[in-house]
């Protein structure tokens, strides 16, 4: 790997070189990881050489941010991965600090575009909501067709006592992307965090979330809608972790594959001895809409105390029947009734999501996927 | 002047041999009632002409206007005028009624235009509250509330001939006065002909037929007014069943005065 070099570190001429240094070296020492591991079981991660790739960036712009931008990244953190040092070693970091108290009106809206070809990119985003503050931030990755590309991302959100965090990432990207993503996310008392995902593009785009509940009352939202197509593979790993008493984690995971698209869930819920009261739930939901599409839904349960209300569901299966017979028996033709059917079975996460106008899009998104000819025209407000 | 004719179906599901020979024909503005007891293959006949999957035909017809329904998708059956009000509405989530009829308009080359108020006009006409037309298609709606909103679809269709399976069961007598009074408006106004499935007499004090089908394991026994009701009420379909001939006969003979000849 001869890209990723602390001479290409040192030519950043970052005020944090030896830090980016120390990380490089976290990672150079490291093996790389293979399918045998459990976290990267199914994981397509032994096609991956990183040699075809060259330290570069993504085009970012940020907007609603002005107010609250730091440039204190988290340090205190271990990375979930070699992959997060590997973006620490080489990262373009972007800061969101609100103040105590502080409340923003509008959505924080990044939008990464990956517009050279090869390159590896490691954007990483820190979310510090301060005491009883309030943020909502969508963090879009896009590229064309055109280009190819690796993207480790890495999400650190940190919300105090009764803070209030919001997040979107929606993978747009082209299916010759691989993405590799990163999240971490600590609540303390009394807060209430939602880490949501939208991803429909990349060729291997996997997103590794843990969400740890250190704060007495604290809560955590895990949302995702996923769709695969063609020879995509989407990978989600999910951990919710209850470290204080009375704590409260929910996680809806809905995805689809079409084609001989493959998707990968597993998803673990940890409940430490000291999180008495705790109330934690994990749904999986996956549709295989073709022969040759493959879902894979694993969850678990770690639990180390009694006090505990939990429970875990996952399903994988074909558009039932009857729902299209019903829709059919209304005159509608075959693919419309299962446009209509997955875009109902989505509903119920981008209900849920902070998409705002983003809706109208995802759904035209969404219908593309099924290779129908004509997007639907939403009568419903 | 639309009909609907079934002539010797025989149907089988999962190996199983359901309908043994059906001759049924329903033509527009009329109501035909096909009484049965449990297991006597109703709600297989409704599938069967609707094309719902899991259920072979061995032999006979169903043809609408001429045309052969059999050979045709369950979406073209409703496109060339059929329709059926399902016994147990299926829940659908995630997709509001209003989308089904928009895209069931587009599919027969309909205007959407101005749907929004046919459905609360047509709403209104049942008391089905506004507020469901943007649920999830009879999720959370309570049994009544499922089959205002098959009758609500009903009467936005405008179809020749519609199956109603069992519109009765799981209605309280608010509901059913609604939804039957709906339909008789379909054959009135619209000259809908209406095929009625169900199991109690109930409906048919709401919706009067014009002629009465008693349906015992896969055939009709017998056909005939709506008198053939009272005798139902009066001695069960038991009187209709073959192995007990005596009371049957007696049954028939007040009606008729000559036993049923059975096909």
């Amino acid at each position: 790997m001869p890209s990723f070099t602390p001479e290409a570190v040192r030519s950043l001429h970052a005020a944090d070189t030896d830090l980016r240094l120390a990380a490089l070296q976290r990672f150079t020492s490291a093996p790389m990881p293979s399918p045998e591991e459990e976290l990267w079981r199914y994981s397509r991660i032994a096609e991956l050489s990183l040699d075809r790739f060259s330290p570069g960036s993504l085009t970012t712009t940020v907007t609603g941010a002005e107010a609250v931008l730091g440039s204190d990244v988290l340090d205190d953190e271990t990375e979930l991965d070699l992959f997060g040092d590997l973006n620490r070693a080489f990262m373009s970091a972007i800061v969101l600090r609100v103040p105590r108290g502080k409340v923003l009106d509008a959505p924080v809206v990044i939008t990464h575009t990956l517009a050279v070809d090869a390159v590896a990119c490691f954007p990483r985003l820190v979310i510090d909501a301060g005491e009883d503050s309030e943020i909502t931030v969508i963090e879009r990755f896009v590229s064309d067709e055109s280009v190819s590309g690796l993207i480790a991302p890495v999400l650190r959100v940190r919300a105090a006592q009764a803070a209030r965090v919001t997040y979107l990432s929606v993978n747009e990207l082209g299916s010759r992307v691989w993405q590799i993503a990163n999240q971490q996310a600590e609540g303390m008392r009394d807060s209430t965090t939602l880490l949501s995902t939208v991803a429909l593009g990349g060729d291997y785009a996997r997103v590794r979330t843990h969400a740890r509940l250190t704060g007495q009352g604290g809560s955590t939202r895990q949302v995702a809608l996923y769709f695969a197509d063609g020879t995509q593979t989407h990978d989600f790993r999910t951990t919710q972790e209850h470290i204080a008493p009375k704590t409260s984690s929910d996680l809806l995971f809905k995805g689809a594959v079409n084609d001989s698209s493959r998707s990968v869930y597993t998803g673990l819920i940890k409940i430490g001895p000291e999180a008495r009261g705790t109330v934690a739930f994990q749904t999986n939901r996956n549709l295989t809409l073709s022969d040759g599409a493959w879902a894979e839904s694993v969850p678990n349960l770690e639990i180390e105390t009694n006090d505990v209300k939990c429970s875990h569901a996952s399903t994988v299966g074909p558009i039932d029947e009857e729902q299209r017979f019903y829709l059919e028996s209304r005159g509608i033709q075959p693919d419309i009734a299962e446009r209509l059917v997955v875009l109902g079975f989505f509903d119920e996460v981008l209900a849920q999501l902070p998409v705002g106008g983003l809706a109208d899009e995802l759904r035209e998104r969404i219908s593309a996927k099924l290779h129908t000819a004509v997007v639907p025209e939403k009568v419903t407000a | 002047m639309t009909t609907l004719k079934i002539s010797g179906l025989h149907a089988s599901v999962a190996g199983k041999t359901i309908l043994n020979g059906i001759d049924l024909e329903v033509s527009s503005g009329q109501v035909h009632a096909v009484m049965g007891p449990n297991g006597a293959g109703k709600s297989t006949l409704s599938a069967v002409v609707m094309g719902k999957p899991g259920y072979t035909v061995s032999a006979g017809s169903v043809t609408l206007d001429g045309v052969d329904m059999l050979a045709l998708p369950t979406w073209q059956r409703a496109q060339a005028g059929l329709h059926l009000v399902l016994q147990y509405p299926t829940e659908v989530p995630g997709v509001a009624v209003v989308d089904v009829l928009a895209e069931a308009f587009a599919a027969r080359g309909r205007s959407t235009d101005g749907i929004r108020e046919q459905l609360s006009t047509e709403a209104a006409r049942i008391n089905f509250d506004e507020t469901f037309l943007a649920r999830s298609l009879n999720v959370d709606l309570s049994g009544g509330e499922k089959k205002r909103n098959e009758t609500l679809q009903l009467a936005m269709l405008r179809p020749k001939i519609a199956i109603l399976d069992e519109l009765d069961s799981g209605l309280d007598i608010d509901a059913l006065r609604d939804c039957s009074r709906r339909v008789e408006d379909a054959t009135n106004e619209d000259g809908l002909g209406v095929l009625v499935i169900t199991h109690y007499s109930r409906l048919l004090k709401e919706l009067k037929p014009d002629v009465v089908h008693i349906l015992v394991k896969g055939r009709i026994v017998s056909s005939g007014g709506p008198e053939l009701v009272d005798v139902l009420e009066r001695d069960g379909y038991a009187a209709f069943e073959g192995d007990q001939p005596e009371t049957a006969s007696s049954a028939l003979d007040d009606l008729f005065g000559t036993p049923p000849s059975r096909n």
